[in-house]
């Protein structure tokens, strides 16, 4: 069922786990490191650059992909993230993929959308673990790379484990919730759909021992996500750590008929979470 | 032990927090000596205080920004909090020197804040119980490393030199009485509020409660446990028998419970923005933007943090 590019990512996911690890050692070891800022970033970016697109051009900036996000994260460990599409463009998207040049896997998520799903903006939330470009990158049909960036000041937001009501967080993992929106007419200039999921999940880094055992806490979260109405594909995504605790998706989408929404989520436990809710073309 | 707290406030206890000239590659910019007055008050029979600034932790103020308790019973004395760094924790030993012989036989840690716990290490030489939430092992253990990491940016290399996380030893489940030798103090874990460890100290001899940061008047309080945890406990807080509140941040001390109304307002304008921009369907970016601006005359650091209240609130709140 994996796409050739959703394999490819996955191997550049795993050599990326290491070589981050690297960089982010060296940022603790030099506290002028963690002021290196832009430059930093991209040097990063230039060593990563090969593990994620190959020796493959890319164009930079075309209007085919934007992304937004505040310039001085407020909280590191959720930073939104906006994603426009060029929606003259979108339907001719094959993938895309988020890179954080400084955590500790920078492939943050790689989305596909559905052939006539008309995405043409997607809001989620990451982790940032030091000042960083987050960069996304659209994979068109045709085979050409365009990407878009931006600078996010941040620290920390993988390392710092989330120890908000941890508890709380535990028992209710696997839970979703689905809002719908009609969007209103001067935000956007369809008349698409909106939906918002949201996904109970703490998420885990890996990077956190077990107080009593101290042993490492192993990595655990969201690793696959498909999100459909009736067998039509919106939206699939594989992440990482570097999405934020209780994954949250908010996009647009051009429905098709009145067919139910359907989510399904598998976590790297082997955790199965599914859920469907009746497709409400008014919003709720 | 008089009775007028006033007469003997200031004048009892001032220690200093010595100066401490930053050089070399990491300062970047050199700092002349200079010496910070630490001001141990009485603030009852028994009950003394110290007032931390209400700013961000930075060398200039040797990270003393949250409030600091001390209680002396007749047979053994303990100290609320041991301040932002190793400099200030030493210098509250040196206060308390000066104001009684009696040994220090707990060091409560009110949560898992660095400015409330990084001048623990100071303590060692007297060999008190750290005593703290169930919870704070947890939390230490998982921020710990990161706090000692990224702090040493803010409060540069020099203060940060032997600061040690020191993770508590007695716990508190729920209720915890410790004995000061006939004089009793009655301690309270909360459910997630400001953190997931919170900890609150009672000193019914005096009518005095240490609040920890349970308690902010004047500095913004700061949401890293549960909004709704919080205003839902607020009318248990409020029903603590004190006269009296010394706060985590703001004027020391404060009446009891008049020093909840003005965070308890600020909760309730900042959960009422929040849950209108999530029913109007505004994204997080945008609400955080105008969510609680109402409030920002009333507070200090306002800036500082306001918009990351009204991100964890939106999180939290989002999930009703």
């Amino acid at each position: 069922m994996q796409s050739d590019v959703f394999l490819k990512l996955r191997r550049s996911a795993a050599v990326l786990l290491f070589a981050a690890a690297t960089a982010c050692a060296l940022a603790v070891a030099d506290p002028a490191a963690a002021q290196q800022s832009m430059a930093g970033s991209e040097k990063i970016w230039e060593s990563l650059r090969g593990d994620v697109v190959g020796d493959r051009p890319i164009l930079v900036d075309t209007g085919l992909i934007r992304i937004e996000a505040p310039k001085r994260a407020q909280d590191a460990a959720l930073v939104p993230v906006d994603i426009y599409i060029d929606p003259a463009r979108a339907a001719g998207i094959k993938a895309v993929t988020m890179v954080i040049d400084v955590n500790p896997a920078p492939v943050a998520a790689t989305f596909q959308f559905g052939k006539d799903a008309g995405v043409t903006h997607l809001s989620t939330r990451v982790r940032v673990n030091d000042y960083s470009f987050l960069r996304v990158i659209a994979e068109t049909e045709s085979g050409e790379l365009h990407m878009s960036q931006t600078f996010v000041k941040a620290s920390g937001g993988c390392s710092a484990p989330a120890a908000k009501n941890s508890k709380e967080a535990l028992a209710a993992m696997g839970q979703m919730k689905l809002r719908q929106f009609v969007p209103a007419a001067d935000e956007v200039m369809t008349t698409s759909q909106e939906l918002q999921l949201m996904i109970r999940h703490p998420n885990n880094s890996g990077l956190q021992r077990d107080p009593i055992t101290q042993y490492f806490i192993p990595a655990h979260f969201v690793q696959n996500l498909k999100i459909s109405q009736g067998d039509r594909l919106i939206l699939a995504m594989e992440g990482g750590i570097s999405i934020s605790e209780d994954p949250n998706f908010r996009f647009d989408f051009a429905a098709h008929g009145t067919e139910d929404i359907r989510v399904e989520a598998a976590d790297t436990d082997g955790k199965v979470f599914t859920d469907q809710w009746p497709f409400d073309p008014t919003g709720s | 032990m008089g009775a007028d707290p006033t007469r003997r406030g200031i004048v009892t206890g001032v220690g200093a927090m010595s100066g401490i000239a930053l050089s070399g590659a990491f300062s970047r910019r050199v700092r002349a000596a200079t010496k910070v007055e630490f001001a141990l008050r009485v603030i009852a029979d028994g009950v003394f205080a110290f007032q931390g600034v209400d700013e961000l932790m930075h060398p200039e103020n040797r990270g003393a920004i949250c409030n600091l308790g001390v209680v002396v019973g007749p047979e053994a004395v303990a100290v609320i909090d041991s301040g932002g760094s190793l400099v200030e924790g030493q210098a509250l030993v040196d206060a308390i020197a000066a104001v009684t012989a009696r040994p220090v036989r707990y060091l409560i840690n009110t949560h898992v804040h660095p400015d409330h716990i990084f001048g623990n290490a100071a303590f060692r030489p007297l060999g008190p119980t750290i005593v703290g939430h169930r919870n704070l092992p947890a939390a230490l253990e998982a921020r710990g490393d990161y706090y000692l990491r990224s702090y040493r940016e803010q409060l540069g290399d020099e203060l940060m030199q032997g600061i040690e996380i020191m993770p508590p030893t007695l716990l508190v489940e729920d209720m915890l009485e410790l004995d000061l030798g006939g004089r009793t103090l009655r301690l309270k874990a909360w459910d997630a509020a400001h953190t997931d460890n919170d900890l609150t100290i009672l000193d019914p001899a005096s009518g005095t409660l240490f609040a920890g940061d349970l308690v902010f008047l004047g500095h913004l309080p700061t949401l890293d446990g549960s909004l709704l945890g919080w205003l839902r406990q607020m009318d248990a807080l409020a029903g603590i028998e004190a006269v009296r509140v010394v706060p985590g941040h703001g004027p020391a001390p404060t009446g009891w419970p008049d020093a909840l109304d003005p965070e308890r307002r600020y909760f309730e304008v900042l959960a009422a923005d929040v849950r209108k921009a999530i029913r109007d369907g505004a994204p997080l970016a945008k609400a955080v933007r105008t969510a609680g601006r109402s409030e920002a005359a009333n507070w200090t650091l306002f800036d500082d943090y306001n918009e990351r209240n009204a991100t964890v609130a939106y999180a939290e709140l989002e999930w009703e």
